[in-house]
């Protein structure tokens, strides 16, 4: 393990803070052009940030250190899930010390912080959206697990740098029918995960319809700047996984050059843009599901998981 | 003058439609509202007046609305006395207005809630507004206290407190929810909130002038409120409108339907998750918009209505523009109708939801839009048209099933048939004056003005004093009515559903607060 290691450690982590906005700016945008909507510019996410960090916090008088705490822990989380997965380079000192479960572990981590959190002030809002973030948290865990699982199998380690290496050294692109099951699988938690259609609706203004936006109504200013980033980070994250598990093509591998890392870094943004603009394509012809529907709609990630895990075991592909 | 009839004896109301009148004691009174309720007359409207200085007595006047007519019943109780019988006997909706009437008048029924409605702590509880001697220089001094919510308890019951102040830029009104996990066992409604003292400020203006207080009571209805102001005015003067003026105002009123329902499409679509449908409805209600614009000088249509006709002759050459703008509205509008019907997450979210049964919105007297998405057969366009709806022959449109999807279809419907009076308005619009000046009124007339607007009918009625001034103008709206009926079609929905019910009602707000 060299030092340079540890510089492109760093780097990734600070490559996923400045582009996770970006991203998210390049869904929005990819959404308004499908709504016939004139587009907000790319960089909207970064002035949303500069407004938030200008102004001051307001705080609820009920609030306790918990809820100022919450924001920090879960930026942290997000930033530390950026450091396991491998976008850009697989020499990632980081993520040999946590796998793909601890992964799924930090992820929760920041759930019951951001959850406990929006309880802390008591307000209605806050209980109904952590319960509703719960519910929906309680059935993707064990999709995602299951989607991990089979990628698992097919690469045999639970190390994303190492399930990344292992599809890459294969000397063909093989097409394994259980990723692809496990692919479709995936989709739907990423969209559960991320509040976003048709889950939740990322972009509504109904207090009583929101899960995630309901838990962070009663932040202001740095505190809700911190919590909107670690949801784009999040979003970049699982963006991030889908890339490392089923089209790692482009990432670069151990010991490879600067050369080869811009090379990444370029595959990296092609690969963002694709499935950004996907992203908001699936989110306009959808409509927002009944609340109810939504353990259904994870049921069938669960199954698809599962499908993908049997059809390994059956076909051994 | 109507007043001055014997007793018991009907006479003839003053009015754009058939309408009769009763003077009646406290037994007739009750006697005369149970007939109302055996002929499955619905409640219309309910309101008071101080006439002590006149002869010493408050009054109470209920209108009810028969198939082909409106019956209004006068009670003044002997020796200035200020109770009456409660008409929530028979009709439930009479609550909240025996508790407004209450708030600004003293007004007391002997049964009912006695919690204050309109009254939020602007003016001490015994101070009352509507009367005659009171000084309305007096400023007091805002006192706050809780309102006692019905409480519900049992296990893991607990409330939602959602308004007055919401996240979105809508008007003030409180839900408070009693609810199990995600299912609504209980809605209370409480609004009041954006009460301007409106019957207050109509006192003493100048009967010619009180269309623009009116077309300002709710903006989103404002050609069917100023029309019914001056239908009620014109009766009392017993002008007749000229015909080609009276066809202008319909054809204001029914793009006043159409640029409601096109916003209320697109917000319907927005609120199960399509922005899309948002984006679409937004652009066609906008053109709609530019062109009322261009065609009447207002976008919303504000003060186009003035006694005696309409304010501006339409220029002919626009007729050709308008006539344009209604085929490409309607080929537009049932692109999108495909769209929505055949969008699966669309119509789960529309189908089953917030369900008002034909029966209850029968037996609570549901009107207009909300009525006729459950079954209940009641438009006056149709039902008792007045000039020029009498020539027109409106259809009703219905739908049966009362849930969101049906509120839905009944609004397509409803476009598609405005569409149709729009232009056959514009292609046999009559020759003629679009104004003519009304005369003076007699003092002490009381004329009814009542018209279909986009929500449902809605009714001014108006009473004349000397030197051609406002003695008493009473505003109702239909929300009055559908209001409480939210309550019933909310329960057993679950707590998101909500805001996609409430927006399929999308009831006035200001238009009740008054």
């Amino acid at each position: 393990m060299s030092a340079i290691a540890y510089v492109w450690q760093v780097g990734e982590c600070l490559l996923a803070i400045a582009l996770a906005p970006l991203f998210t700016g390049w869904v929005g945008q990819c959404r308004a052009w499908l709504q016939n909507r004139s587009a907000p510019p790319l960089w909207q996410p970064y002035r949303l940030l500069r407004k938030l960090f200008h102004k001051d916090a307001a705080l609820a008088t009920d609030a306790s250190w918990l809820f100022r705490l919450a924001p920090y822990v879960v930026f942290s989380t997000m930033v530390v899930a950026a450091a396991i997965i491998p976008s850009v380079t697989t020499d990632l000192p980081l993520a040999r010390v946590a796998d793909a479960i601890a992964l799924v572990g930090v992820f929760a981590t920041g759930r019951v912080f951001i959850s406990l959190a929006a309880m802390d002030i008591g307000a209605g809002f806050g209980s109904m959206g952590a319960r509703r973030e719960m519910m929906i948290g309680f059935l993707a865990e064990p999709a995602l697990l299951m989607v991990l699982f089979s990628a698992f199998m097919t690469h045999g380690s639970t190390a994303l740098p190492e399930m990344v290496e292992g599809l890459l050294s294969q000397p063909h692109i093989v097409l394994h029918p259980s990723l692809f099951f496990a692919g479709v699988a995936f989709v739907m938690v990423l969209l559960a995960e991320n509040a976003r259609l048709p889950v939740d609706n990322p972009s509504t203004h109904l207090e009583l319809t929101m899960i995630h936006e309901a838990m962070i109504l009663e932040y202001s200013a740095r505190h809700l700047a911190l919590l909107e980033w670690a949801s784009w980070l999040k979003l970049f994250n699982y963006a991030c996984i889908g890339f490392a598990l089923f089209m790692p093509w482009g990432i670069a591998l151990h010991g490879a050059g600067a050369g080869r890392l811009a090379l990444a870094i370029a595959a990296l943004l092609g690969k963002l843009v694709v499935a950004g603009a996907a992203l908001a394509l699936f989110e306009t012809l959808s409509a927002k599901l009944r609340l109810f529907r939504a353990p259904e709609f994870l049921t069938m990630a669960f199954l698809f998981a599962v499908l993908g895990l049997l059809v390994y075991l059956l076909l051994g592909a | 003058m109507t007043r001055e009839l014997p007793r018991q004896e009907t006479s003839r109301l003053p009015s754009n439609v058939k309408a009769t009148h009763r003077s009646v004691d406290a037994a007739q009174w009750l006697q005369c509202a149970q007939d109302m309720h055996n002929h499955r007359a619905m409640l219309l409207a309910l309101w008071g007046t101080d006439d002590r200085d006149r002869d010493g007595r408050f009054r109470v006047f209920a209108a009810f609305l028969l198939s082909d007519q409106v019956v209004v019943l006068e009670h003044a109780p002997i020796g200035g006395e200020t109770d009456y019988p409660s008409l929530t006997r028979w009709f439930p909706v009479a609550d909240r207005l025996q508790r407004a009437v209450f708030d600004l008048l003293g007004m007391a029924a002997d049964l009912g809630d006695t919690r204050p409605w309109l009254r939020h702590g602007g003016w001490p509880e015994h101070f009352f507004p509507l009367r005659r001697d009171v000084d309305t220089a007096e400023r007091h001094p805002l006192v706050s206290r809780p309102y006692p919510f019905v409480a519900v308890s049992g296990d893991g019951v607990h409330e939602i407190a959602v308004g007055p102040i919401h996240a979105g830029t809508i008007e003030p009104g409180q839900f408070r929810f009693s609810a199990v996990g995600e299912k609504v066992l209980r809605l209370e409604t409480r609004f009041g909130f954006a009460h301007k003292g409106i019957a207050k400020r109509f006192e003493g203006q100048r009967l010619h002038d009180g269309h623009h207080l009116a077309a300002r009571i709710s903006g989103d209805s404002t050609v069917a409120y100023a029309w019914a102001y001056c239908a009620a005015l014109e009766s009392i003067t017993a002008t007749a409108v000229p015909e080609r003026a009276a066809a202008l105002r319909a054809l204001a009123l029914e793009r006043e339907r159409l640029a409601n329902h096109l916003g209320d499409l697109g917000g319907l679509g927005n609120d199960a998750g399509l922005a899309f449908g948002l984006v679409q409805f937004s652009s066609l209600k906008e053109q709609l918009l530019r062109l009322n614009e261009e065609a009447f000088g207002q976008r919303y249509l504000f003060d186009y209505v003035v006694p005696g006709g309409v304010v501006a002759e339409l220029d002919a050459r626009l007729i050709p523009a308008l006539l344009d703008e209604a085929s490409r509205l309607e080929q537009r509008v049932g692109g999108l109708r495909t769209i929505y019907e055949n969008h699966a997450g669309v119509q789960d979210r529309f189908r089953d939801a917030g369900v008002l049964s034909p029966a209850l919105a029968k037996a609570h007297g549901a009107l207009g839009l909300v009525a006729r998405a459950s079954g209940v057969a009641q438009d006056l366009r149709v039902d008792m048209p007045w000039p020029p709806y009498d020539r027109l022959q409106a259809r009703m449109m219905l739908a049966a099933s009362g849930d969101v999807a049906a509120r839905v279809q009944l609004r397509f419907d409803e476009i598609t048939e405005s569409l149709r009076l729009c232009r056959s308005l514009l292609e046999s619009l009559p020759p003629g004056p679009h104004l003519v000046t009304l005369p003076a009124a007699a003092p002490g007339r009381l004329g009814l003005g009542l018209i279909e607007g986009w929500r449902g009918p809605l009714l001014v009625a108006l009473e004349s004093a000397a030197d051609d001034r406002v003695r008493r103008c009473h505003a109702h709206d239909p929300s009055w009515q559908n209001w409480p009926l939210i309550d019933y079609a909310i329960i057993g929905n679950i707590v998101p559903d909500f805001p996609l019910i409430n927006k399929s009602f999308n009831l006035a707000y200001s238009g009740i607060d008054g």
